[in-house]
């Protein structure tokens, strides 16, 4: 993983293609399966959502704990998969893009083209070297799910790989 | 008659949770480095030395190979002749619970399947067998989620042909594709009952991949040159990668039938053993 020091605001995902790989920093929040069944329940009971989705980048992580001087324990992508039934949802709701590992429905593949979001997958099953990269970590929200909170990451050169981009080209192939 | 103390099994055990979480196999990291070595596909040759470089990392700063430190599974083989003062299963389950909260590992149980609630560090799935001698044997497999979602059990008639056994497990593994961590180690149990089966399959993990003689070996081959070529490759990005070997147990069954039991694992393949 050599760094390439390329640092992307949000608005430069929408020009990346299938198959690029970047380095990110900025900001990450972690959800992945309890997360995203409270914030769609959220959503549809119109209640306050947790996590502020307009531009935000979802995570699908749930990290080790943290050994005492260290920033965050083992951090990889968990199975994007799980989560196919409540994306399309947030990414309406503004969700600008997710992380995680593997591939995703064909109701999401559409979500993301047509809200013009991004999926990104980054090293599977790497989760002590990713570690490294991640600068500062803050819990937002949903303390009682343990592993499965919601943090807030501050990232540094954080290696990503499109695998679906904002014109639904994909990765893994078309299904 | 031999006696062993329950807190001499929980300290054991806990120290399995540690060697299990950080160092990988020496037979997984060997395989890794021969993938690595075979593989001309240059991001597939990226992934896997990120693979090799995490492992060499998690074992150097102390954390877990991977976030998700499974749903803990030990094999124990009890001696006849040997006498446990305690509970057994609670000694077990406190080395689990004592481990995973001392190296900093991930709180992923939940008690109840359905209402779920916060996730705890036990109780892990506990397999006890009983055999000759006055010794104790720990074997501890973190299993990851992930793959464990992709395993899957079908029963076949008696009078099935093998290639529709073959097509099956090619199949399972087609099916985990990109999602659970390839490359794979692929546990195939295949007789006994459905239940029997999937411990098999499971047990077939524990043995060291690559290089291993046995009755099955000639299948085992054919199965993993089979799965190769459906260019999944690490992180499903494509490759020669697709799995790292595949294991297969058998055991006896009956007349009707045939269970067999495909149990996926990520290539993070862990776990240590001790004997008291």
């Amino acid at each position: 993983m050599k760094k390439n020091k390329i640092v992307l605001r949000l608005d430069d995902f929408r020009h990346l293609k299938a198959g690029a790989e970047i380095y990110f920093s900025g900001t990450l929040y972690t959800a992945r399966d309890q997360a995203h069944k409270r914030l769609v329940d959220e959503i549809k009971n119109n209640k306050p959502l947790a996590l502020e989705l307009p531009g935000a980048l979802i995570y699908y992580c749930g990290p080790t704990r943290t050994l005492k001087g260290k920033i965050i324990g083992a951090c990889g992508p968990t199975t994007s998969a799980r989560m196919d039934a409540f994306t399309p949802l947030l990414l309406a709701k503004g969700l600008r893009g997710m992380i995680g590992k593997g591939d995703r429905s064909k109701a999401v593949k559409e979500a993301i083209k047509k809200y013009k979001g991004i999926y990104f997958v980054t090293y599977a099953g790497c989760g002590a070297l990713l570690s490294k990269y991640v600068k500062s970590v803050k819990t937002v929200a949903y303390g009682d799910l343990g592993p499965e909170k919601i943090l807030k990451l501050e990232v540094e050169n954080f290696p990503l790989i499109v695998a679906i981009d904002s014109n639904g080209g994909c990765i893994y192939g078309q299904d | 008659m031999r006696e062993i103390q329950a807190l001499e099994i929980s300290k054991a055990v806990m120290e399995l949770v540690r060697r299990a979480n950080f160092s990988l196999r020496p037979d997984v990291l060997f395989a890794l480095r021969q993938a690595y070595r075979r593989e001309k596909n240059i991001r597939a040759k990226k992934i896997l030395q990120a693979l090799l470089d995490n492992a060499a990392y998690a074992l150097k700063e102390n954390l877990a190979i991977c976030q998700d430190t499974g749903l803990p599974v030990v094999f124990v083989q009890i001696g006849q002749d040997l006498k446990i003062k305690g509970d057994l299963k609670l000694a077990i389950n406190k080395g689990i619970a004592q481990g995973y909260k001392k190296y900093a590992l991930r709180n992923s149980i939940v008690s109840d399947p359905l209402t779920r609630g916060k996730p705890k560090f036990a109780p892990g799935i506990i397999h006890i067998d009983l055999v000759r001698g006055d010794k104790i044997k720990f074997t501890l497999l973190p299993k990851g989620f992930g793959c464990e979602n992709k395993s899957q059990l079908k029963m076949f008639l008696p009078t099935v042909n093998i290639r529709e056994i073959k097509a099956f497990i090619v199949e399972v593994v087609k099916n985990a594709g990109p999602d659970a961590c390839p490359p794979y180690v692929v546990g195939i149990g295949i007789g006994g009952t459905a239940d029997y089966a999937g411990l098999l399959a499971k047990k077939a993990l524990l043995r060291p991949i690559n290089y291993q003689r046995s009755a099955m070996s000639k299948l085992e081959r054919e199965l993993l040159n089979k799965i190769n070529r459906l260019n999944i490759g690490p992180m499903g990005l494509g490759g020669k990668a697709t799995a790292l070997a595949v294991n297969i147990e058998t055991y006896s069954t009956h007349i009707a039938g045939l269970p067999v039991s495909v149990n996926i694992s990520c290539h993070a393949l862990r776990s240590a053993t001790e004997i008291l």
